[in-house]
């Protein structure tokens, strides 16, 4: 086991009341594995992932839980121990690549920067270095290009770039945000296709936080989809994608226009939206969209449910009341 | 298919980026370089590409937000480019655009009311005491509650501001309404709410779209022809099911393998192509597609291909169908 979250709950404390935006969530990831996480805006995915980083901006505060690295407590390390983890043994790729770049530093030197401090190489060294990074993540004429500035590239570039950056020290867990989402598609799959191929090569752990099931279905082995800051199912790939189990699950994979599907009809649509964060519903925070909702989801919050390591927070597949498991 | 609602013949539209100390264009952006292609009454024509293709640009130049460079925009047989600014005005009323960012396409200091109410009185579709009733109407159309119009756009969702946004186009009775990656901006469940509903007000008004996106399978739901941008050229057009069971050419084809399909037992066979997009400044010489292309001959290099048909109502534009 490489990471482990135990009852993350992270909070922002506004004006108007305090957002819960991760609340007790529990996951773990193994050596070499791809977990994605998925979920609609404001499910509380990337504050997840800054979370591990320790890269909260205030108000957000992680208020409970512990996150383990290595079976190592990352809240009871100081600052400078922390350092010497984050870019060196976690590292991130961030969504943006547009403004996660600095503007006014040189490619090369912006990726050096971290190589020289967690590799210790000499200044030589790790330009050698950088220049080879960049040339794995499919930088045409690396050499050359390492003196650009990030607006002399175009989107696919920069997020290479980025990609770069985050693996130059070879990282055994890598947490992804959304690293194609402002991609075209067939960049898209040149990106993906080298996240698997570092992940042969190095054994490397990813944490690939997406809205995209198209991206999930064809890069992780397990999935865990987030709704307002919960965990609803976790599953692994094949489990979700062919028996999902909760009803928002199953409402996302059918409302999307699949390619692969002929017909004509009319979308299935999940009704309403997310609910403000300041103002939740009582019990499941589903269940204001839910068309299975029974008036028990209004009234209290289920519990998630380990069903043979498929995970369902969902009162309709509750053990306890005997609740059949349904299709 | 019934009559041609709009043709679009050869249009091209270039940005001159740099002159010379005489002033003379030395270093020419071609964003749109010479497309043509015709949208039929009451048809959803697609139009796919990834960014920088020059798909955006050409949704402006119908719409009159761009005037083209060059070519011919035929719209109920008349023929737009050769009218003057306030003959061309006259046109707009029946051809409209979706925005892509619903964000950034609302006044934040207008209500919604005012928003939808400002096309009505700008073209006197109505008498001012009756447009209050049609706002309240097109909400409604739209899937709003009428107490709405009097908010402002950032009490909004963006699912919402887009319906906003469809409600300011359907506004004037447009005929053909260019949508501009209406749902890209959005959460997947919404998307789905707001795809439904322009399928719905097709029905219902009888309106054509061109519908632009970068999404294939969102691109697939709606339209029934499809057709396949790179850089500034169309590169294939074919009805939609035809395309996407028998794509030509090699680049519709690379984009058709590259989509992530949601079934984890079908690991599709990927074409990655090499390198990025080139620059449509100066862009290479010959077919646009050739320094990525992974069947390239030797004449791609030199020889630009033409769009022709290649079965009844496909057409691509590559060197292997010659």
């Amino acid at each position: 086991m490489l990471l482990e979250v135990k009852n993350l709950t992270t909070e922002f404390k506004l004006k108007r009341g305090i957002v819960k935006a991760v609340d007790d969530i529990s996951f773990t990831i193994d050596k070499g594995e791809i977990l994605a996480i998925v979920g609609e805006s404001g499910s509380g995915k990337s504050v997840t992932s800054l979370s591990i980083m320790g890269l909260l901006q205030k108000p957000g505060k992680v208020t409970g839980g512990q996150i383990f690295y290595k079976s190592q407590d990352l809240s009871t390390l100081s600052k400078k121990e922390l350092q010497k983890l984050r870019g060196n043994q976690i590292s991130m790729i961030f969504q943006e690549p547009m403004t996660s770049l600095n503007p006014v530093w040189r490619i090369k030197d912006q990726i050096m920067e971290s190589i020289m401090l967690h590799m210790k190489l000499s200044k030589k060294d790790a330009l050698a270095r950088t220049i080879e990074i960049l040339e794995t993540v499919g930088i045409p004429s690396a050499a050359q290009r390492a003196n650009d500035y990030p607006h002399q590239m175009s989107g696919g570039m920069r997020q290479r770039v980025m990609t770069a950056m985050a693996l130059a020290c070879n990282p055994e867990l890598l947490i992804a945000d959304e690293p194609t989402t402002a991609l075209d598609v067939t960049i898209q799959a040149q990106i993906l296709e080298l996240l698997y191929r570092m992940r042969e090569k190095f054994h490397m752990a990813v944490m690939l936080i997406t809205h995209d099931l198209g991206v999930v279905s064809e890069a992780a082995d397990r999935v865990i989809v987030m709704y307002c800051g919960k965990i609803m199912e976790e599953a692994d790939v094949r489990t979700l994608f062919n028996n999902p189990m909760h009803p928002y699950t199953i409402g996302l994979l059918k409302s999307i226009p699949q390619i692969d599907n002929d017909s004509d009809e009319r979308l299935y649509m999940i009704k309403g939206m997310v609910p403000n964060p300041l103002n939740m519903p009582k019990g499941c925070p589903f269940s204001d969209r839910c068309e299975q909702s029974m008036e028990r989801c209004t009234q209290e919050m289920p519990q998630l449910q380990d069903i043979d390591g498929h995970k369902v927070r969902c009162f309709l597949h509750d053990a306890k009341e005997g609740g059949s498991a349904k299709q | 298919m019934s009559e041609v609602l709009m043709d679009i013949q050869d249009l091209a539209k270039h940005f001159v980026i740099d002159t010379n100390f005489f002033g003379k264009p030395v270093s020419v952006l071609k964003a749109v370089d010479g497309v043509s292609f015709s949208i039929n009454q009451g048809e959803a024509f697609g139009l796919v590409g990834e960014s920088g293709c020059g798909k955006t640009t050409l949704g402006k130049i119908l719409v009159n937000l761009y005037r083209p460079t060059s070519g011919k925009l035929f719209f109920e047989g008349k023929d737009l480019t050769v009218l003057n600014e306030e003959q061309r005005r006259a046109y707009c009323k029946d051809i409209q655009m979706i925005f892509q960012d619903p964000y950034a396409s609302l006044n934040p200091k207008m209500t919604v009311g005012d928003i939808i109410a400002e096309p009505i009185l700008i073209n006197g579709l109505l008498p001012r005491n009756q447009v209050e009733e049609r706002v309240i109407y097109l909400l409604n159309c739209v899937g709003l509650a009428r107490h709405q119009r009097n908010r402002y756009p950032h009490e909004f969702s963006g699912g919402q501001r887009q319906r906003v946004g469809i409600a300011r186009a359907l506004a004037v009775e447009p005929k053909i309404i260019v949508c501009d990656e209406p749902v890209s901006a959005l959460d997947v469940s919404i998307q789905a709410q707001v795809l439904n509903l322009l399928g719905d007000l097709k029905e219902e008004f009888g309106l054509t779209y061109l519908f632009i996106a970068h999404g294939l399978n969102v691109v697939k739901h709606i339209s029934d022809r499809v057709g396949v941008m790179y850089l500034g050229k169309l590169v294939e057009v074919a009805p939609k099911k035809e395309l996407y069971a028998n794509p030509l050419h090699p680049y519709t084809q690379a984009l058709l393998s590259a989509i992530p399909v949601i079934n984890p037992e079908k690991k599709m066979e990927r074409i990655i192509l090499e390198g990025d997009v080139p620059s449509p400044i100066n862009p290479p010489a010959g077919c646009r597609f050739c320094s990525r292309c992974f069947k390239k001959l030797e004449q791609c290099k030199l020889n630009e291909p033409k769009l022709k048909e290649v079965s009844p109502g496909h057409f691509v534009a590559c060197h292997l169908f010659d």
